[in-house]
């Protein structure tokens, strides 16, 4: 509480924040026209979107009431500082469920659009911005917008993976889907190579909703790329009902003076976690919780990696050449003595996203943690740009502290139509970092 | 089928606390100063699973307007089985230091309205002999420090009100609830320093649910200052007096 940082803990910046609480006043904006402002959701983008140094957060989450809700055709209408873990735990009871989720439940509404987060199920679902009807953007004149496709479409367009520049969003419309029930039919497969790795992700996406596949980033030699892919389907209303007590997970209680994330501790959880997996598990019915949000099972997870914080690489590779990026980027990182402790593999669907900045396209999605920020890590991931930027692919913002202005403007050539719309006293960190000359 | 009327409704604890009424299909009546804030509410709680609910705009320091209010609240819900008195401020302690106007203007508003409010709920509810009447108080009314004594002072008026008022209705079968929270991270607080044993509104909520669903007394919430104020109120006054708190 009162703390403002973002998920990677990394970079830290001096800014202040404000808290905003009801819709229907207008921001507390200063006349200072050098003060920027930013819209904070719940700060779990890890790099420094969520953050504005120098200048003034204005924190949404007390904008966290439901607004209307069709129970017929599965439309929520809610302000935007409502957590998606608390739009499950209202609509999950009444058979409806959220088409597209993030590997955390803990963001806001507002931040999902920001973002045009993704989930596990990209190739038939789309982005979260896919199923957003309508919302609301306040500025700071005073103007408020009504945005969807139909009305101020450009709006619409700009705001959804618009970063939080183009204005704060008050409340969102969302269209739901239906479930029979929030049990998930899950299978885990594993792959002895990065070859087999590729061909169960992608033959899974054809039979499974859900898919997402794990890498172990220091097996070298002929287990060079070996992993887990898990995948799921939600099940049928004949499935039988799991008891949904409340789960207490386990939490890191502290900030740790010291990281345990070293090489060998990550080699020795990677083996046991790969060896702990038969080839073919059994399928089983599980609570979709601990199925779709892995990240939220260790309360505080981030504060593993110690004080200096933790940077994350997520980028989407072009289908045709992504097995040779993502094994060349798997090399580089054992020969430049820069080790990753999570290597995470997702494959992106052709459905567009509405979003002008949306990060997914077509290809594989390939995330990896660092458990450092330092000099080496910084160097490899510069040359990372390097190998994407020739082969069309993109990083993504939300995970992001470092990529540089001339590969940012690569990955998204439209930026300068979002600076168009972006509101004149709104910025962050992370856009006069990448929108410098 | 419970009739709840609640007074601050658009303060955060009393918004976290209806939410729990609202999922177990409560009907409610919401009171507080600003309309479009109750509208805000309103439909919220109406989403959650409140079958009934109605807002009334009213400033707590119209005295004159509380004995319609109640009355009101019964001719809109058919009866009323709780109160919740949410409403407060939290006064800035310097400048009460040099303005009596403004200490005078938190009383009201803290402690006046409260003891107005609650001479009337009291009547109403001793008549139809049952209901709960709850009402947030806080630690602060638990001893007098020099960093909010005129916030404590407003406190410990309503605790020792409700004191009394517990004893005399208990034989007319009505349930008399003080919640005393320790600091809770609201924005009633949002400019204070916040540290471990600040709790989130959420908390305090589900407290207030269960003290008044088993009928309790007082309750300290989170526990823990319970214990806390044991320790705090043992200090001498002798030895309290020279402490910075």
């Amino acid at each position: 509480m009162g703390q403002y940082e973002s998920w990677g803990g990394y970079p830290r910046v001096r800014q202040s924040a404000v808290r905003l609480g009801w819709r229907h006043l207008p921001l507390p904006v200063s006349g200072d026209q050098h003060r920027f402002y930013l819209p904070f959701g719940n700060g779990r983008s890890y790099g420094d979107i969520c953050l504005n140094g120098g200048g003034i957060l204005l924190d949404a989450r007390g904008l966290d009431r439901f607004i209307a809700f069709d129970p017929e055709n599965g439309i929520l209408r809610c302000e935007a500082g409502v957590l998606l873990s608390h739009i499950l735990d209202f609509v999950v009871p009444r058979g409806w469920f959220l088409p597209v989720l993030p590997g955390t439940k803990f963001v806001t509404v507002g931040g999902a659009i920001a973002s045009d987060v993704h989930g596990k199920n990209h190739p038939r679902e789309g982005t979260f911005g896919r199923h957003v009807r309508r919302f609301e953007l306040l500025h700071s004149s005073g103007e408020r917008r009504i945005c969807s496709p139909e009305e101020n479409p450009d709006w619409f367009r700009a705001t959804i993976g618009g970063l939080g520049l183009t204005g704060v969003i008050l409340w969102a419309e969302i269209a739901l889907r239906r479930i029979h029930s929030p049990t998930v039919l899950t299978e885990t497969v594993s792959a002895p190579n990065l070859e087999r790795l590729f061909e169960h992700l992608l033959d899974s996406c054809l039979r499974f909703e859900y898919v997402a596949a794990w890498i172990d980033c220091l097996a070298r030699g002929r287990d060079r790329g070996r992993g887990l892919v898990f995948r799921g389907n939600h099940a049928g209303d004949d499935s039988p009902t799991l008891s949904r007590g409340a789960r207490r997970g386990l939490r890191v209680p502290l900030d740790l003076p010291v990281s345990p994330v070293k090489e060998a501790s990550i080699r020795l959880v990677n083996s046991v976690v790969y060896l702990a997996h038969g080839k073919l598990s059994c399928p089983r019915l599980t609570d979709y919780d601990p199925f779709l949000f892995e990240l939220d099972r260790i309360e505080g997870s981030n504060r593993l990696y110690g004080p200096g914080g933790f940077l994350q690489y997520h980028c989407v590779v072009p289908l045709e050449c992504g097995k040779a990026v993502v094994e060349e980027m798997l090399g580089l990182t054992l020969t430049q003595g820069t080790p990753s402790s999570l290597g995470v593999l997702k494959a992106f669907g052709s459905l567009p996203s509405p979003g002008l900045l949306s990060f997914p396209r077509p290809g594989i999605s390939f995330a990896l943690d660092f458990p450092s920020h330092g000099p080496r890590v910084m160097r490899l991931l510069d040359e990372f740009d390097g190998i994407l930027s020739s082969a069309g692919g993109a990083v993504y913002p939300a995970k992001d502290a470092r990529m540089s202005p001339a590969a940012f403007k690569g990955y998204y050539p439209r930026w300068e139509a979002l600076e168009t719309l972006r509101d004149p006293r709104f910025s962050s960190t992370f856009w006069r970092r990448v929108t410098k000359e | 089928m419970e009739r709840i009327l609640i007074i601050g409704a658009a303060s955060a604890i009393a918004q976290a606390t209806a939410r729990i009424f609202a999922a177990a299909g409560a009907s409610l009546i919401l009171v507080g100063r600003d309309p479009e804030k109750l509208r805000a509410v309103a439909e919220d709680l109406r989403v959650r699973g409140a079958r009934r609910i109605e807002t009334i705009a009213l400033d707590a320091r119209e005295y004159d307007r509380h004995q319609g209010l109640i009355e009101e609240a019964r001719r809109f819900l058919g009866g009323l089985d709780a109160a919740l008195i949410a409403h407060g401020t939290l006064p800035d302690q310097k400048a009460c230091e040099a303005s009596f106007d403004l200490t005078r203007r938190d009383f009201e508003t803290n402690a006046l309205s409260v003891i107005s409010l609650l001479t009337h709920l009291a009547n109403s509810f001793e008549r139809q002999g049952y209901g709960t009447i709850a009402v947030i108080s806080s630690v602060a009314g638990d001893r007098g420090r020099q960093s909010n004594y005129v916030y404590g002072a407003t406190k410990a008026a309503v605790t020792t009100f409700l004191q009394g008022l517990r004893n005399r209705l208990h034989r007319s079968g009505v349930h008399v609830l003080t919640v005393k929270p320790g600091p809770v991270d609201t924005p009633m607080t949002a400019g204070l320093p916040k540290g471990f044993l600040w709790v989130r509104p959420e908390v305090v909520a589900a407290g207030i649910y269960r003290a008044i669903k088993s009928h309790k007394d007082v309750v300290y919430l989170p526990w823990v200052w319970y214990v806390l104020m044991i320790g705090v109120r043992a200090i001498p006054e002798k030895v309290f007096k020279r402490m910075s708190l």
